[in-house]
């Protein structure tokens, strides 16, 4: 393989990493601090994505959609855990999936009544869309790379956020002992809520901006979510630090993975079994990595401090 | 007695069930219900590791997907001797139970989730990736396997389902009973507890995984036999989903849980989904409601009922 598309491959595999970690990084929030497994936290990205488009459509302006799409997606998080979630804090985990999977049903379904079964597309705004010149022979699309940018900054906030603002602080103070922070009159219910709002509010946003590159389809969500949740575990839960690591780690060990076992394997297999064994094993990849990772270091590489897996 | 009443209820109606669909239904209404008593058998299987042992496998689906594809393959290549297809099934299950369990239990609460699932997603691909039996859109049979005659009565398979369904009811009935059973009971509680006492917690867990492992297996075996038909599908982690929400709505750790669970679960679906075509919508709050407003499951209701 040329050095061009492992560069193409590169910055895809980062691109899918930032996705990631903007999906990971409400799931390990609310899990880190709340205790709360959220399946339906796929679907929010699938109702920011599809928002986004319904909004596109409305305004005919990409960043108003973004916008709105946000705020929509911020109500309904909020609903959501007024009507459902909150009333699912103290029990046990397996209840917790279980509801969440029936809001994952019930949402999946409603897109699929509202906007069709079949998947929609959306360009992205004018300025940002198009290539740009990578090498001599090479275009990259500028979406991707906005996305990337995108993502770090985002992470930047957040980062700062978590460690430097109070709210971060109670934040962290709550992923290693909720019920300490409550007892020291803090309002722990307030502060899940605003921890459960953002968290989904940014799983909505990483569909927007997934929107003009993935196709929007009911159950988008499915899948992402289940790799958010390897990276979550892979990171050490609660932390963001860890979730960010994890979330490149994952995107680029999957992206890589899909686009060179194969042809490694052929360095030393006959072409035919190359070619049957190694798209297997590239989807198998990322639950290798968590696997290895979890049997050597079973709360993660950076767990949050204080907490107890 | 009480809690196993639902259960032996439940027997009653699934043995008369040919009957009945001889008025009313036929021979759709007998493919339901074995679909739904091979549904119980991998849920009693899978609450014997939640309910008994407080583990919560979310890649139990992969040992029907061994099952299947073990008898999907066998029969394809020609070997269709049913003892020989189980006996194949049980030793695989046992050696994938006991690699990947002696890895899982090394961890404990959400990382055992996690690499469970880990787990279950590996085998998924590796099916998906059999080109010679089918890859990703699966492998249709073309015969059952031989069972010395049986298949060929008049609803042979359907009471072989519902025999082997009642015998690992019982099996595992008596092993929650039994000493094995309170040891497990007792280290879901305390483990530490148990260790300090000088039980090795490990090794009866990972016992009970490898049980639990063959039964799922042989469900798996009697999944491609009932439809003929073996898919990737059977491994992927929704239908490992579908099995824990199958023991949590029947009721976990209760004996007539999964049985009520499973039947519960197939009869809303195709209920749900003959009333209309967007039956998830509602399915999905229905699950939410039972979770909110039935603490304890299907079988709980009836417990009450009787206190």
């Amino acid at each position: 393989m040329s050095s061009t598309l492992l560069l193409i491959q590169l910055l895809n595999g980062i691109q899918l990493g930032v996705l990631l970690f903007l999906i990971a990084a409400g799931l390990t929030l609310v899990f880190g601090v709340m205790g709360f497994i959220n399946l339906a936290h796929g679907v929010q990205y699938m109702i920011g994505a599809y928002l986004t488009v319904w909004f596109y459509g409305m305004t005919g302006h990409f960043g108003a959609a973004l916008l709105l799409a946000l705020l929509a997606a911020l109500a309904l998080a909020l609903f959501l855990e007024f009507a459902v979630f909150r009333h699912l804090y103290d029990r046990d985990h397996l209840d917790q999936v279980l509801a969440t999977f029936g809001v994952i049903l019930f949402l999946n379904q409603a897109v699929k009544v509202i906007w069709g079964p079949t998947p929609l597309v959306i360009s992205p705004p004018e300025f940002l869309a198009g290539t740009f010149r990578l090498t001599e022979n090479l275009n990259y699309s500028i979406w991707r790379i906005a996305i990337i940018m995108i993502g770090f900054t985002v992470a930047g906030l957040l980062w700062f956020l978590v460690t430097k603002t109070r709210i971060g602080m109670l934040v962290r103070a709550g992923a290693t002992n909720a019920g300490m922070v409550g007892a020291l009159g803090v309002n722990i219910r307030r502060l899940f809520m605003i921890v459960f709002g953002f968290g989904a509010m940014l799983a909505g946003f990483a569909g927007s901006i997934a929107a003009p590159i993935y196709s929007v389809e009911p159950g988008m969500g499915d899948g992402l979510l289940i790799t958010a949740f390897v990276v979550i575990v892979i990171g050490g839960i609660g932390s963001i630090r860890g979730t960010f690591i994890a979330a490149l780690l994952v995107g680029l060990v999957d992206t890589l993975g899909r686009s060179t076992i194969t042809d490694i394997l052929k360095l030393f297999l006959e072409p035919s079994a190359a070619n049957q064994i190694g798209p297997a094993l590239a989807s198998m990849a990322i639950y290798i990595l968590m696997a290895a990772v979890l049997f050597f270091r079973p709360e993660g590489l950076f767990p949050a401090q204080g907490r107890r897996a | 007695m009480r809690a196993a009443a639902p259960a032996l209820v439940a027997f009653m109606f699934l043995a008369a069930m040919p009957l009945l669909a001889e008025f009313w239904g036929g021979s759709y209404v007998t493919g339901l219900i074995m679909r739904a008593m091979i549904l119980a058998i991998a849920a009693l299987s899978l609450d014997l590791l939640i309910g008994t042992c407080g583990l919560v496998s979310f890649g139990h689906a992969a040992f029907l997907g061994i099952g299947a594809y073990t008898a999907g393959i066998a029969i394809t290549e020609g070997t269709t001797d049913l003892a020989t297809i189980l006996g194949i099934t049980i030793g695989i299950s046992v050696l994938f139970a006991l690699v990947t369990g002696a890895i899982s239990l090394r961890t404990h609460g959400v990382t055992f989730i996690m690499i469970t699932l880990a787990f279950g997603q590996m085998l998924f691909f590796t099916f998906s990736a059999l080109s010679e039996y089918g890859g990703d859109d699966g492998l249709t049979l073309w015969e059952r396997a031989y069972a010395y005659g049986l298949f060929e009565f008049e609803h042979g398979l359907f009471y072989t389902i519902f025999g082997l369904l009642v015998a690992i009811w019982l099996l595992l009935d008596r092993l929650r009973q039994s000493r094995f059973g309170r040891v497990l009971l007792a280290a879901k509680e305390n483990s530490t507890r148990m260790e300090t006492l000088g039980y090795g917690v490990f090794g009866y867990r990972l016992t009970a995984y490898v049980i639990a492992g063959v039964i799922a297996g042989i469900a798996g075996a009697l999944t491609a036999n009932e439809a003929e038909f073996v898919s990737p599908a059977l491994s992927a982690w929704q239908r490992s989903g579908d099995l824990i929400i199958v023991v949590v709505l029947g009721g976990v750790g209760r004996r007539s849980g999964p049985v009520l669970g499973a039947l519960a679960f197939v009869v809303l679906e195709e209920g749900l989904s003959s009333l209309t075509h967007d039956w998830r919508l509602i399915f999905g709050p229905l699950l939410i409601f039972i979770v909110l407003f039935a603490k304890g499951g299907l079988a709980s209701l009836f417990e009450r009922r009787q206190a």
